[in-house]
């Protein structure tokens, strides 16, 4: 098979992660696209590990061990993760990180009224 | 003969593709759809179920590239808990059923162009890179069990155990955070309902609370 099949369609999906981060606004589906872009990498890593274990007489199967290791630390990620979002939603009732503004700047010293107002709400 | 035709006619041409090839190829457009469709749909549930679909393509590419091990485990641990613990997670976080119209933000377009030039130029890259590099696939799985453990538990034996510590930090972090604070305990007039716990660690959580 020629290298290029696993390697194009690897860099696909890596974009499709990219966007799916940059473009969606809820936390869960942010992980997600994380989760697709950790996956296109794992599917380079296997198919390099294949080439070179022929075409470099490579025994060490590098490509396939770090690939076990990305799936744990991908599962350990996206425990973690989702327990910081759950943790979010219990604050503040929401899990959209386009409203999660607290440490943003704002201009010219406003006050932060809504996020203020609807933190004590979701507490109350 | 110009290039593109050389190209076509050596050894392994792309004009004449191999058997393998064409399967890895249908199954790669099943699994990009399927992962387009995961980052544009507005239904939450649909995306991770759409999510099930291009990781269960991805077992199928590893097994074409012959790499077996790592398919099951894609398919334990990606199909098995990973989307179950998203799913947890949409129906803790109260995600709507049906459509929801705020699933985009409003940097899409600066997003789509942002993908479209990653995506152009990674592509671009690795065509030039890699158009006439050949993957043997024939012989013994290059990525068969026997193969995967003895390089795993020979070369890579320290790696492992860190791993396994890193994973065991991952569970006591996921409970720590997960678990209300004793004083937010006292606060809340009864607060704690169990649709308040983290999908996984919830039980753990709850006996270490004990």
């Amino acid at each position: 098979m020629h290298l290029v099949y696993p390697a194009v369609l690897s860099a696909l999906l890596f974009c499709t992660g990219l966007y799916g981060v940059l473009a969606r606004r809820n936390a869960i589906l942010v992980l997600m696209s994380v989760e697709l872009m950790l996956n296109a990498v794992n599917l380079n890593l296997v198919a390099f590990d294949v080439w070179l274990s022929r075409a470099a007489r490579d025994t060490l199967h590098s490509g396939q061990a770090l690939t076990l290791f990305t799936i744990a630390i991908a599962a350990a990620e996206i425990g973690i993760g989702l327990a910081i979002v759950l943790a979010v939603y219990r604050n503040r009732g929401t899990s959209d990180i386009d409203k999660l503004r607290d440490t943003a700047e704002r201009p010219d010293g406003a006050e932060p009224g809504p996020a203020a107002a609807e933190k004590t709400e979701a507490t109350a | 003969m110009n290039p593109a035709l050389a190209l076509a006619a050596a050894p392994h041409g792309f004009l004449s593709p191999t058997g393998v090839e064409i399967a890895f190829l249908l199954v790669g457009l099943v699994t990009f759809g399927a992962a387009l469709i995961t980052v544009t749909t507005r239904q939450l549930v649909h995306a991770a179920l759409w999510l099930v679909v291009a990781l269960g393509g991805l077992a199928v590419e590893y097994l074409l590239l012959t790499a077996e091990f790592i398919a099951w485990v894609q398919v334990l641990i990606y199909v098995g808990s990973v989307v179950v613990l998203l799913l947890f997670g949409l129906m803790l976080t109260r995600a709507p059923i049906g459509r929801s119209p705020d699933a985009d933000s409003g940097n899409r377009r600066a997003a789509l162009a942002v993908a479209l030039a990653a995506a152009v130029a990674l592509v671009w890259v690795v065509v030039d890179a890699f158009r006439t590099t050949w993957m043997d696939l024939s012989g013994p799985a290059a990525g068969a069990t026997h193969v995967t453990g003895a390089s795993l538990f020979r070369y890579w034996v320290l790696p492992f155990e860190a791993l396994s510590v890193l994973l065991l930090a991952a569970l006591v972090g996921a409970i720590v955070l997960s678990r209300k604070a004793k004083a937010d305990d006292r606060a809340g007039a009864g607060g704690t309902t169990a649709a308040d716990g983290a999908p996984a660690p919830a039980p753990a959580g709850k006996d270490s609370a004990r």
